[in-house]
């Protein structure tokens, strides 16, 4: 009896697992299909492989362009939001003054301010400061909004690190700067993962605040460069499924590798925040 | 500890300045700078701003968009907070009995989460228009056969449909950490006694993970609220502005519109309204923790 109803369960598992799988059946064999191919049976395997749809998204958005784009915004944004917010969450929790918790508040509570109640004026002051079209601003951009979260997270752990060991250190003749950075920031790692895991997912498949801050074709990441294939009107399958499922296959042997780190960062993150 | 008092102060520009440096400007001056044009008539090209008052909160309540787009996002709000919760908890029990594949199919489920909502709005754009029509035609079942993205009800669960594949996976991350937490004991002295599993889900997992249904809720909760990418690629909105959400009401008044006054004003609204749904949450969290 209970071994019927573990079969049960395993054959209820696959199936589900097969329902989350179709839609990347979908793609993947219409995007080696001709255009009157995928309009004329969008479900059937492929008569003839037209790799060449590959080859085309290759040329027309500047795949390998677009893919450098993409990882300099978010390898610059996320080592810096990193950087800035486990210095400032060292201090706020090793100095605890009036000061630094009032800095800790205003981060926790800009976290309720949605995106959309900001991006408007934004524009404006990237603007002003001329750092629209330009990867350097919009990288600073993602310092300013990824610090709160990042902040919450790191002081929340660097609160169980015992002082001790700093204390050691500075008997030990390390400045206050060779304490951070020769004692705490190694101590920090797990923290360090999950923020880069979690800001990283964020900053790479974000749309609408690259889309506000770089019109120039040549700045766009994927998922902007993706988007010029479904215009309102003219929607080019062939190259728009060829396009998906170059810009998905990074991010899912990204996942597939750091599985482990992606699930521990999630849990420990919400369960924390 | 001790140094000296100078280089103390120069330690706390060293650690704390530059976060706060782009916290400030890109964060807490936009946010004031909002505030002020939503009292504006601002069209976002021209230099003259002119004080309008509260012209533009008085406009957008007689806004109908507006209001319908709160309507279609409070709506979609509490079904994908009931929908996503009730799933990945069930995903997750499932998932954390003694099967075989099960961490495959933990992974599969989990995938569609590293998408971004754009790619995952187009790639559901092809299987609604294209994909289950050709389905629909071979099997002749009319799940498949409806006008999914063309119908202001279809159009509706689509999203739901698309929203529950791409967040389930999150949800049911953390709920397996959750089930996992609830210690062995107490489930094998159930065992012993003959409680059933309904009986030990009831009465022993779902209150000891308590805090993690919260959280969860939170999660969803204020996710959904702001809604945009998986929709903007999905159906912009449409049909008839049937499926617009206020971030995308707001974006379009806006940066389509030029109304930056008006979408301003809108912008701040918003944040009122998940403001305060947020601080309900927290404080119901912090309620349920004491108990």
């Amino acid at each position: 009896m209970i071994f019927k109803g573990r079969w049960f369960l395993e054959l209820l598992a696959i199936v589900i697992a097969i329902l989350f799988l179709i839609p990347f059946y979908f793609i993947l064999v219409n995007s080696v299909k001709s255009f009157g191919d995928i309009i004329m049976d969008g479900a059937s395997w492929p008569k003839a492989f037209m790799w060449v749809n590959y080859v085309r998204v290759w040329e027309t958005i500047n795949f390998p362009r677009a893919f450098w784009n993409s990882l300099v915004v978010t390898v610059f944004s996320v080592a810096g939001m990193a950087i800035i917010s486990a210095m400032a969450a060292y201090r706020i929790v090793r100095r605890p003054t009036v000061f630094s918790k009032v800095i800790l508040f205003l981060f926790v509570s800009a976290m309720v301010i949605p995106f959309q109640s900001i991006m408007i004026p934004l524009v404006q002051v990237a603007n002003g400061l001329n750092m629209l079209n330009s990867h350097v601003g919009l990288i600073f951009i993602y310092w300013g909004l990824g610090v709160p979260l990042s902040v919450f997270l790191f002081q929340g752990f660097i609160k169980t690190i015992p002082i001790e060991l700093e204390e050691a250190a500075v008997i030990d003749g390390c400045s206050p700067y060779g304490v951070f950075w020769k004692v705490v920031f190694p101590l920090l790692k797990p923290v360090t993962v999950t923020v880069i895991i979690l800001q990283s997912l964020w900053v790479w498949n974000d749309f609408l605040l690259p889309s506000l801050i770089l019109q120039n074709t040549d700045l766009r990441t994927i998922p902007l460069a993706n988007f010029s294939f479904f215009s309102e009107y003219t929607k080019q399958w062939d190259l728009g499924l060829a396009g998906l499922v170059m810009s998905i296959t990074p991010l899912l042997i990204f996942f597939l590798f750091m599985q482990k780190h992606i699930i521990d960062g999630i849990t420990g993150g919400s369960i924390k925040g | 500890m001790k140094y000296s008092k100078k280089s103390d102060l120069f330690q706390l520009l060293v650690f704390l300045a530059p976060a706060i440096l782009f916290f400030a400007l890109m964060k807490i001056i936009p946010f004031f700078m909002g505030m002020y044009y939503s009292f504006t008539d601002w069209n976002g090209i021209s230099a003259v701003k002119t004080w309008v008052g509260f012209n533009n909160f008085i406009r957008l309540f007689q806004d109908e968009d507006f209001s319908n787009s709160f309507i279609f996002t409070a709506k979609y709000t509490v079904v994908v907070v009931i929908i996503n919760n009730l799933l990945a908890f069930l995903l997750a029990f499932l998932l954390t009995r003694k099967i075989r594949f099960r961490n495959p199919v933990r992974t599969v489920i989990f995938m569609p989460n590293v998408i971004g909502g754009i790619l995952l709005g187009f790639i559901w754009l092809f299987i609604f228009t294209r994909g289950f029509p050709t389905v629909g035609k071979l099997t002749d079942l009319a799940f498949f056969n409806l006008p999914w993205l063309g119908t202001e009800n279809t159009a509706f669960w689509g999203i739901i449909i698309v929203s529950v594949w791409q967040f389930v996976g999150y949800l049911m991350v953390i709920y397996v950490a959750g089930i996992l937490s609830v210690p062995h004991e107490l489930i094998e002295a159930a065992d012993m006694d003959g409680a059933t599993s309904l009986q030990k889900v009831w009465h022993i997992i779902l209150p000891l993970i308590m805090p993690v249904i919260t959280v969860c809720m939170f999660l969803t909760l204020s996710t959904s609220f702001k809604v945009f990418d998986v929709i903007y690629s999905l159906t912009k909105g449409g049909p008839f502005r049937s499926t617009e959400p206020v971030a995308l009401n707001i974006y379009t008044e806006a940066f389509g519109r030029n109304n930056m006054g008006l979408g301003s004003a809108k912008a701040f609204i918003f944040f009122v309204i998940v403001a305060l749904l947020t601080l309900l949450q927290v404080w119901f969290t912090k309620r349920k923790e004491v108990e």
